[in-house]
């Protein structure tokens, strides 16, 4: 008796997990999209400045599906969800696993208002409940949800402007010391309108090129989501991944091989929204966990 | 040399020349944006503490200690005792520079007691220490609805959560890095 309490232990929150899994599943199948599988092991990520992937026998681990999965809206599919695991060399923390499971879907003929929308109905179906207790807070999940530009929770929290924030170097600092903490403590909140600078795959917001159509969820203060109206420009992609390859050499990080499939795909692509939910941060948020380790049946260190 | 990715809490580094210990540390990396290592840091002199936020990349010097292998003697009044067993020297290490480690002193466990400048400022316990259990509710067999878990009481005062096996009078087995339960010790 008693062998590996670690893992017996988190037999009720693997239960709850497995219940919320087959109540995403249920959501989308009633929405008409399609499940899709795409590799796990690509040769070419999208060159993102912070985010690192694994290496594996010439290519890599995937650190999203969604290049495959726009791939797709190109070649007609116009609603796929996906629950799969991605890899991120480095991050590891209560909130961090370095091998983690995404939901990812993506909609033709929508922009991130409705994908807005279809979170507070997808996260309300994984719930059983209407409110969730979270971190001694307690969270109306009845929409709709709080809804704050980040050129507002600068102003609102940091007590600067969002502008001066970059131009200080300061703006993830700030992020997480003084906005992050104060968001969906009541209900949910999208935090909207990302600097242009902070969004490599997002298309730029009609009428105000200084912000992208990109949004993210927080729950109790925790990151759940991120999502945009998708960039379907091929050249002026093309164009913001070289400066992220530069921003990536600056850092003395590997480089990455162009994903010329991808580029050449986005010319086919309609107007789409898409959305990478942490689906451990989910669960996390609905079974009130303290630490990713509490809800997932093996972390790294446990292998 | 440690990098910011090294950094957990107990690591112990150097600012300005002076030993600082990690006494709570949170990695946050706000969506695409880059790594932050979050710290809270207390002066293992004067006890001072402070938030410092690093980024990827930045390098650290190891705080620059002298350890010295003791025996952990007795408790009197704020003071913790500890002897040398070459030389029988005895030093003592005030209770609020014993940090975490008080809660796995028992009699005798051997330590490195950490010395900067001829001073005594802290102690090193193993990474894995055994110790009984004095209190914990009894296990209600067959009871495999309920928690996973329960608080016990350990001989140094300790308190932490245990499985519902572990009962009054075992000897266990903790992680004093995270000061977790480990394993039960067997026999």
């Amino acid at each position: 008796m008693g062998g590996n309490w670690p893992l017996s232990r988190r037999r009720a929150a693997l239960a709850e997990r497995g219940a919320v899994v087959n109540r995403i599943r249920a959501f989308f199948q009633e929405k008409g999209y399609l499940e899709v599988e795409t590799p796990f092991r690509i040769p070419a990520p999208a060159p993102e400045s912070q985010i690192d992937a694994i290496p594996s026998a010439g290519w890599f681990l995937q650190t999203s599906p969604e290049l495959c999965m726009k791939r797709m809206l190109s070649a007609g599919y116009r609603r796929i969800f996906q629950i799969c695991r991605c890899w991120r060399d480095g991050e590891r923390g209560v909130r961090h696993l370095s091998e983690f499971t995404m939901l990812e879907w993506y909609r033709a003929e929508a922009d991130y208002f409705s994908l807005m929308e279809e979170t507070e109905a997808l996260v309300a179906a994984a719930a059983s409940s209407s409110h969730i207790s979270y971190r001694g807070l307690n969270i109306d999940l009845a929409p709709p949800w709080e809804r704050i530009t980040v050129a507002d929770a600068f102003l609102l929290y940091a007590g600067c402007s969002v502008w001066q924030a970059l131009s200080a170097g300061l703006f993830d600092e700030l992020m997480v010391e003084q906005i992050e903490p104060r968001l969906g403590l009541t209900r949910p909140t999208f935090i909207y309108d990302y600097p242009a600078s902070c969004s490599a795959l997002a298309r730029l917001k009609k009428g105000d090129p200084t912000v992208a159509e990109r949004f993210e969820l927080y729950i109790g203060g925790l990151e759940i989501a991120n999502a945009f109206s998708e960039l379907i420009d091929p050249a002026e992609q093309r164009s913001r991944f070289e400066a992220e390859a530069a921003a990536r050499a600056s850092l003395g990080k590997t480089a990455y091989p162009a994903p010329e499939k991808f580029l050449a795909a986005l010319a086919d692509m309609p107007e789409s929204a898409g959305i990478a939910l942490g689906l451990d941060r989910l669960v996390m948020v609905l079974l009130d966990a303290e630490t990713i380790d509490e809800v997932v049946a093996f972390t790294t260190e446990e292998l | 040399m440690y990098t910011a990715a090294d950094l957990r809490k107990g690591l112990k580094i150097a600012i300005d020349n002076e030993p600082y210990i990690i006494t709570a540390f949170d990695f946050a990396k706000p969506g695409k944006g880059q790594a932050l290592y979050r710290t809270k840091l207390k002066n293992m002199i004067t006890g001072s503490t402070l938030d410092r936020t690093y980024r990827s990349g930045e390098t650290f010097e190891p705080a620059n200690l002298d350890d010295r292998k003791m025996q952990y003697l007795y408790k009197e009044d704020d003071h913790y005792c500890f002897m040398d067993n070459d030389t029988f020297e005895q030093i003592h290490i005030s209770e609020s520079a014993m940090g975490d480690a008080k809660n796995y002193l028992i009699d005798n466990l051997a330590v490195d007691v950490l010395i900067f400048r001829d001073k005594a400022i802290g102690v090193d316990v193993p990474n894995f220490v055994n110790l009984r259990v004095v209190q914990t509710d009894p296990w209600v067999k067959g009871d495999t609805s309920g928690s996973d878990s329960k608080p016990a009481t350990l001989e140094t005062g300790y308190v932490l959560r245990v499985p519902p096996f572990i009962e009054e009078g075992e000897l266990i087995t903790i992680d004093t890095r995270t000061g977790d339960y480990n394993t039960r010790v067997k026999g």
